[in-house]
């Protein structure tokens, strides 16, 4: 029906009385309505425009910069000097400082993170759930400056009293707290994933003669191995692009070795150490800081393809 | 069944039993290597921080001499510069997260803008400090001032602003849509005067968790280059004469609390480290009292809501 046919019937059945201008139509309104989702469209569009101009900002000074120095060069010279007077610009220090913390922190975070996950989802009760759960969501939300400061004050005195012989900044401190920073974040979205296992298959196993342990094991933990696997993913780019606990507790030279008791310095902490400096825009320096943050960002999107990737291939549906 | 094989079976399970309580004490024994990081951290600061803590500190620029330091101008920053993040992202997050749940048609557009948001959430923060710095600082030249630092925070989380107005959006049963449209509201009307506000706790609760993120955050600000001897204040915001407000304190070069802390951690000396541990203190605080009450909203939220 549409809106003159209305008018009409509303005019035959009230003759006497004046229609009430509240039913006629306006075409003031509709346009207002197009207005109003037309503006809510660009508030959602900006999210696109951040990516663009990351990825922009990213790609146009990491150009200028592969001007100077070739990408053959960036790739495989294992010096990362780029404040001597002939600097040497090889990305693969600062890749394997990166990469080792990452191992580091992860060889803390998935083991504590997956435990703590099917402790909460399987084995804790409601109570006990209650008040772990907004605890681990403190740890996580505890600045990582502050965990940079931990590190360096009281994690690595307490390594070096037991090995004498660890230098007072290395790549071993600053990765175990980044992984105690990292299983709040595992352990919250595996356990999430445990608890959306349908409680028919709990029950089955139960019905067979398992014990809680074989149950969550053996079948919670392979029904939800895709949302526990992502939540791995998510873990890695955490610790890939962490930034200030490195910053602090590893040391800041560029070191060409994956032993994590010595020193190093990761591509995060680069770009902080020269944005601490003063260095004139434009000038190469200030151009290898893009091409840093560009091969973090592809290092990132990797691990971001690879979680999607994951996720796809082992999702199981119910 | 015999009852013979029926006591095996059972002698069975109860020997797998074992390995409940042996995994139970593990998962304990996982719990409290957090619970003890914490409170190692949180103790340490306590302790050595603690003489610091008194009003000078909180009243004094930051100084040279380590005992004269404080963090005024640290304080201030951080607050101003929330304020402009607070004041972009919100806006813009609620607007997005209404837009791609109630608004979006099903098409490629909209499949973009989803993915995009998911993927922003999961981009290292440094990488929006290097935006901030290529884009704000210099083709903006907004300079090395407390809008540039806002809106990068704003743009950090956006993200999580616009998942928790989505996710509280969704929540809401459609009959609530339907009995609105039936009323005969417009799409608008719906969303101003119903989901908008039902939504609200949900929503805040995003934005506090947001929030107290982008006050920790030290990277992106540090990549923008924001200076960390600042011994002034911006100037107010507030003024005595008309119009009352001042906008000259977005330009202003500032510090921000985790740089001050960060400044400080760095210094060999001894008692810069305590003005360090003081600096953490104070943060740690404020983020865990900003995500204490999102949770106790969260929390509210659940109890107090049925449909």
């Amino acid at each position: 029906m549409s809106g003159s046919q209305v008018m009409r019937m509303g005019m035959s059945s009230m003759q006497a009385t004046v229609v009430s201008d509240r039913l006629s139509r306006k075409v003031s309104r509709n346009i207002r309505e197009r207005a109003i989702e037309l503006v809510l469209f660009f508030a959602a569009s900006v999210s696109v425009l951040t990516t663009i101009g990351i990825i922009w900002i990213l790609v146009f000074e990491s150009y200028h910069f592969f001007e100077n120095v070739p990408l053959w060069n960036f790739l495989t010279d294992t010096m990362w000097t780029p404040l001597f007077s002939e600097p040497r610009y090889g990305i693969l220090p600062l890749l394997l400082g990166t990469v080792t913390t990452s191992l580091v922190a992860l060889a803390v975070a998935v083991p504590l993170g997956t435990i703590i996950a099917i402790y909460i989802s399987e084995f804790a009760s409601a109570r006990v759930r209650e008040t772990v759960k907004p605890f681990l969501e403190l740890l996580g939300g505890v600045p990582t400056i502050v965990y940079g400061y931990f590190a360096l004050t009281v994690v690595s005195p307490v390594l070096q009293y037991f090995f004498p012989s660890l230098p007072g900044f290395s790549m071993l401190a600053a990765g175990l707290v980044m992984g105690i920073a990292i299983v709040p974040y595992i352990s919250s979205l595996s356990e999430d994933a445990m608890r959306a296992v349908p409680m028919s298959l709990r029950e089955g196993a139960y019905a067979m003669g398992s014990t809680r342990f074989q149950t969550a094991v053996r079948v919670v933990l392979p029904a939800a191995i895709s949302g526990v696997l992502s939540a791995y993913i998510l873990g890695i780019s955490r610790a890939v692009g962490e930034t200030m606990i490195v910053a602090v507790a590893a040391g800041m030279q560029p070191n060409f070795t994956m032993d994590p008791t010595e020193p190093a310095q990761t591509i995060s902490a680069y770009i902080v150490q020269v944005a601490m400096g003063d260095l004139p825009h434009g000038s190469i320096g200030y151009q290898s800081i893009f091409a840093a943050g560009l091969s973090l960002m592809l290092l990132t999107l990797f691990f971001n393809i690879l979680g999607h990737m994951i996720r796809r291939r082992y999702r199981e549906a119910y | 069944m015999n009852t013979q094989d029926l006591a095996a079976v059972r002698g069975i399970i109860q020997s797998n039993r074992r390995w409940d309580l042996f995994f139970a004490a593990a998962g304990l024994l996982a719990l409290l290597v957090g619970v003890l990081a914490f409170v190692t951290l949180f103790g340490q600061m306590v302790m050595n921080g603690w003489e610091r803590l008194n009003p000078e500190f909180f009243m004094s620029f930051p100084s040279r001499r380590a005992a004269n330091a404080g963090i005024l101008s640290a304080w201030v920053g951080s607050l101003l510069v929330m304020l402009v993040t607070a004041v972009s992202a919100v806006p813009l997050g609620v607007a997005a997260g209404v837009y791609l749940e109630e608004y979006a048609p099903k098409n490629l557009v909209t499949d973009i803008i989803e993915i995009n948001v998911t993927n922003l959430a999961g981009v290292p923060s440094i990488v929006y400090g290097l935006l901030a710095l290529g884009v704000f600082v210099y083709v903006f030249g907004f300079g090395q001032s407390i809008l540039t630092a806002g809106l990068t925070l704003g743009l950090l989380i956006l993200p999580v602003i616009i998942v928790a107005t989505r996710e509280s959006l969704r929540a809401i049963p459609v009959h609530v849509r339907e009995g609105a449209y039936g009323c005969g509201a417009t799409q608008w009307q719906v969303v101003r005067d119903h989901l908008v506000p039902y939504s609200t706790p949900g929503i805040m609760t995003g934005v506090i968790i947001g929030l107290s993120r982008a006050i920790g955050e030290t990277a992106p600000i540090i990549t923008i280059g924001a200076l960390t001897f600042i011994a002034f204040l911006p100037p107010s915001p507030i003024t005595d004469t008309a119009p009352f407000v001042n906008f000259d304190w977005l330009w202003s070069g500032f510090t921000v609390m985790p740089i001050q802390m960060f400044n400080w951690t760095s210094r060999p000396e001894e008692a810069f480290q305590q003005n360090a541990a003081a600096a953490g203190f104070i943060l740690v605080f404020m983020t865990l009292m900003m995500n204490a009450i999102a949770i106790w909203l969260r929390y509210r939220l659940r109890k107090s809501i049925s449909w």
